[in-house]
């Protein structure tokens, strides 16, 4: 560096730590979660600076990174969590920027002295990345207080503390569970210092989702499923067990099933590539979930 | 006497950084990294007992370093290495064995010479710690 160290250029670190890529690709890919987006820009832009400041000598304490990512099922939790840890890795704040995905299975034992060394394994696989941790107020469960999940909330507590600059801790669920979580355990709210809320999505997020994922996969829609696939999203949003993208992800699943089908029973005819990719409104309108009248099935056997 | 076994062991000791580095080195190379440690320091001792379980599936070396901590609390007077298990086809076997921590005091090792069958001589080695003491109150 021939910068003298009494000023910096925050435009050559940004440029030189890559965020704005994983920022950029980040909003190309996912729909929707302008709130989310915006935490994550601030965060990143704290994380900089700091990173600046450190440079300079300013701060020698690192900054209180964990997180808490709370939504509704299928908003998206966990891709942002596996793109905090680039953005993470990118700046520097963990050294390997792998994402360890666990549930309260994964941390808490069956029996006694089962829970610590079970966490303990679970940490030491997630140092130099982030621990994201799903469902994380399972991990309290009042109502049996010989319940093994305080141990690992306590050695979790002790981690997250102490071990600051080996692992961050995302802890994800729904909001309101979340809340009552952080309530009782007062020793999370504190420690965790981001606490992004993910908002469901519009029908149009939906359809755009439900588009991305298609062309993703190789797929399309024939110009008339386009408009069967919306007015089965907003059907589908009335119905319960509604899981946002993830309920737009297993409609397509059984379309393309559907598609399979129909070129199968119609096997006797050549087939062009464009027949291998397009969806036709048909694949879509058989759902049960815009068959009128019936409205308990729902459309998936398995809300999921 | 000091214990020269497996690799650097004719460096000074390596330093917390050091280690961590080659630790780095073989979870790059995907190679299983393993605590032991040993009060009996004889060459011919190829087993020693394993700390915890070999660590196959750490991404960074943070975990280890802390686990030889915790080992270093036990058994701070006693032998541990760190060794690195490849496990690929046709290798194995370890790739890499340093030891990381040792005994204050090292006393050595006794050359037994026994004059057999005439003029011929057997060697044997025999480390002053370990024909004293029983094991566990080496050191």
């Amino acid at each position: 560096m021939d910068a003298p160290a009494s000023s910096v250029d925050l435009a050559r670190v940004y440029a030189d730590s890559g965020v704005g890529e994983v920022l950029d690709q980040l909003d190309r890919e996912l729909v929707g979660l302008r709130p989310v987006k915006r935490r994550i820009r601030e965060i990143a832009a704290l994380l900089l600076v700091d990173k600046l400041r450190r440079e300079l000598g300013l701060t020698a304490q690192p900054p209180t990174l964990h997180m808490s990512f709370t939504g509704n099922p299928g908003t998206g939790k966990t891709t942002v969590a596996m793109r905090m840890a680039d953005i993470l890795h990118r700046l520097g704040y963990v050294r390997s920027g792998h994402l360890v995905a666990v549930t309260r299975d994964d941390l808490v034992g069956q029996y006694i002295g089962h829970t610590a060394p079970k966490t303990k394994e679970v940490i030491k696989k997630a140092m130099g990345g982030v621990l994201f941790i799903d469902e994380a107020y399972y991990l309290y469960r009042p109502e049996n207080e010989r319940d093994y999940g305080q141990e690992a909330i306590e050695i979790l507590l002790q981690v997250m503390e102490n071990r600051r600059d080996d692992l961050v801790v995302i802890l994800a669920g729904y909001a309101d569970r979340m809340d009552k979580f952080f309530g009782s355990n007062p020793g999370f709210r504190s420690r965790v210092a981001h606490h992004i809320d993910f908002p469901d999505y519009s029908a149009a997020e939906l359809q755009q989702i439900g588009e991305q994922m298609l062309t993703s996969q190789g797929y399309k829609f024939h110009p008339d499923a386009v408009e069967a696939f919306s007015r089965y999203v907003e059907a589908r949003m009335q119905q319960p067990h509604f899981a946002n993208a993830r309920s737009i992800r297993n409609a397509l699943d059984r379309a393309r099933l559907r598609q399979a089908v129909r070129l199968f029973d119609d096997r006797d005819r050549k087939l062009t590539v464009d027949d291998l990719m397009t969806i036709e409104a048909n694949e879509i309108l058989v759902s049960r979930v815009l068959a009128p009248g019936d409205t308990a099935a729902g459309g998936e056997s398995f809300p999921g | 006497m000091r214990l020269t076994q497996g690799t650097f062991s004719f460096l000074p000791d390596l330093t917390e950084e050091q280690i961590r580095a080659q630790i780095a080195y073989a979870m790059k190379n995907g190679w299983a990294v393993n605590i032991e440690y040993t009060d009996d320091p004889h060459p011919r001792n190829t087993y020693w007992e394993l700390w915890g379980l070999p660590m196959f599936d750490l991404k960074d070396p943070a975990g280890v370093l802390h686990e030889i901590a915790e080992c270093r609390k036990v058994f701070g007077s006693s032998y541990i290495r760190v060794s690195a298990f490849d496990s690929t086809a046709t290798w194995e076997s370890l790739r890499l064995s340093f030891i990381v921590n040792r005994p204050a005091d090292e006393p050595g090792f006794f050359l037994e010479r026994n004059e057999v069958n005439g003029r011929s001589i057997n060697y044997t080695v025999r480390s002053y710690a370990a024909s004293a003491k029983p094991a566990g109150e080496r050191y």
